[in-house]
């Protein structure tokens, strides 16, 4: 992968949907060699940079966890919208994941174990939270495929470095994200 | 090796198998990885995974309950043959819930290692997120009802002294759940629960107090995929299953 000054840099977003913010972590742990992306790519969203909305078309988007309330759509839409490619990073995006172990279980359930069954001073009251300011969560976890059409997958959780490095190197390079290294494909 | 007396073809390959014996037997012994499940060492096949689904005669056969004979020609590694299989894995992942960043048996699952050698990503079906319960209450065994894939590999392999069964399966349908006869001595053993787990392929049976000693990158998928000990003859080194037994 060597720089062609010629060319234009591949415009990336990135976010975290219902997630831990871990695959970001492991994207930063390709440690020194992000200073070699960025002499392909430009960031535009993302935690990295931390503009708060796309605010021009996108070569690749990568999204981190599945999709748990509202907010989560209305994000993943807008970065389908908007990336040529849209990649799910990690298995919260891929399967749910951890978020997911709630669904099966029905929501009167767990929002009255949460918020009623609890002697959790903070929350004392006892209320189910109900503002409009507050995402509508939905009546159980969706992985991103299921919401809107993904192009590729990274599995991990997190993925490894090397995986989303190998994946990057790819994209940069105009190849296919199928076959990649087996030792870095991992759903743990 | 002692050479067999019949003749078969599995994709463009002649080997010689031995009489009564199954397709993936004669596979395994010519360094040819059939895929399997529920298929174990000396246990009769049960056939219930199809994992082994192969294609003879323009029909699709599982290969461990199929005999070989002689001139028969086998369709192992067609693009076919791998979409079928990889369906099949897909489903397996989709009907339970197999949270593998979260399960002890990750990284020396037979069923996580084949969807990495089948590189599975997103299966194409719906995850069910079905309701499974887990089962906790045996001293040295945890039954994770979330993992099961009913291969029946611990109800054929694991019993009590006098051979009585110790695990069986009750109700129907997507109900359909594994259960330890309590009324047995060995239910209660430490030996049953290790047994118990190394014999099943997932990480439904779990021995309780010993999981994630293995680091990753030691475990027995971590670097080379299932089937590979088979093509290679070499015995993989390094990585064994997370038990004491
Ligand atoms: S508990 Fe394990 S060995 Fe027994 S049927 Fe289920 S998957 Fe197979």
């Amino acid at each position: 992968m060597t720089p062609n000054p010629e060319k234009k840099k591949l415009v990336v977003a990135t976010t975290s949907l219902a997630g831990c913010f871990g695959c970001h972590m492991s994207f930063l742990d390709i440690d020194e060699r992000i200073l070699q992306l960025i002499t392909h790519v430009e960031f535009n969203r993302s935690p990295i940079d931390d503009i708060k909305h796309i605010n021009k078309p996108c070569d690749v988007g990568f999204v981190e966890g599945g999709c748990c309330n509202t907010e989560n759509v209305h994000t993943l839409r807008e970065f389908r919208k908007n990336c040529k490619i849209l990649v799910s990073l990690g298995q919260c995006a891929i399967t749910g994941g951890l978020p997911a172990m709630r669904n099966g279980i029905p929501m009167s359930d767990l929002f009255s174990e949460v918020y009623q069954n609890t002697n959790n001073p903070t929350l004392g009251n006892h209320l189910i939270p109900n503002d409009e300011e507050i995402p509508i969560i939905l009546d159980r976890v969706y992985p991103c495929h299921e919401i809107v059409k993904v192009d590729a997958f990274l599995p991990g959780c997190p993925p490894n470095a090397d995986l989303i490095w190998e994946a990057l190197v790819r994209i940069i390079e105009g190849k296919s994200l199928d076959d990649l290294t087996y030792q870095y494909f991992k759903y743990d | 090796m002692e050479q067999g007396t019949i003749k078969i073809t599995i994709d463009d390959k002649e080997i010689w198998a031995k009489d009564g014996q199954s397709v993936v037997e004669a596979a395994r012994e010519n360094h040819i990885f059939i895929p399997t499940l529920c298929d174990y060492k000396s246990l009769k096949p049960a056939g219930t995974c199809r994992l082994c689904t192969v294609k003879i005669g323009g029909r699709f056969v599982s290969a461990c309950t199929t005999t070989v004979s002689n001139g028969m020609k086998v369709e192992n590694e067609s693009s076919e043959i791998k979409d079928i299989r990889k369906s099949l894995i897909e489903m397996l992942f989709v009907e339970g819930n197999h949270m593998c960043p979260s399960c002890e048996k990750s990284g020396n699952c037979d069923l996580q290692a084949l969807a990495y050698r089948y590189q599975m990503t997103a299966p194409r079906f719906p995850f069910s997120f079905t309701n499974r319960r887990l089962d906790a209450s045996l001293p040295h065994l945890i039954l994770e009802h979330n993992r099961c894939i009913q291969c029946l590999r611990c109800v054929r392999g694991v019993r009590a002294k006098d051979g009585r069964d110790l695990f069986g399966f009750v109700d129907r349908g997507a109900k359909i759940h594994i259960t330890v006869d309590k009324t047995v001595e060995e239910a209660f053993s430490e030996k049953t629960a290790a047994a118990a787990m190394a014999i099943c392929p997932v990480g439904a049976l779990i021995q309780k107090g010993g999981a994630y000693q293995t680091p990753i990158g030691d475990r027995k998928y971590d670097l080379h995929p299932i089937g590979s000990e088979i093509e290679s003859n070499i015995e993989q080194s390094g990585g064994s299953h997370d038990t004491k037994s």
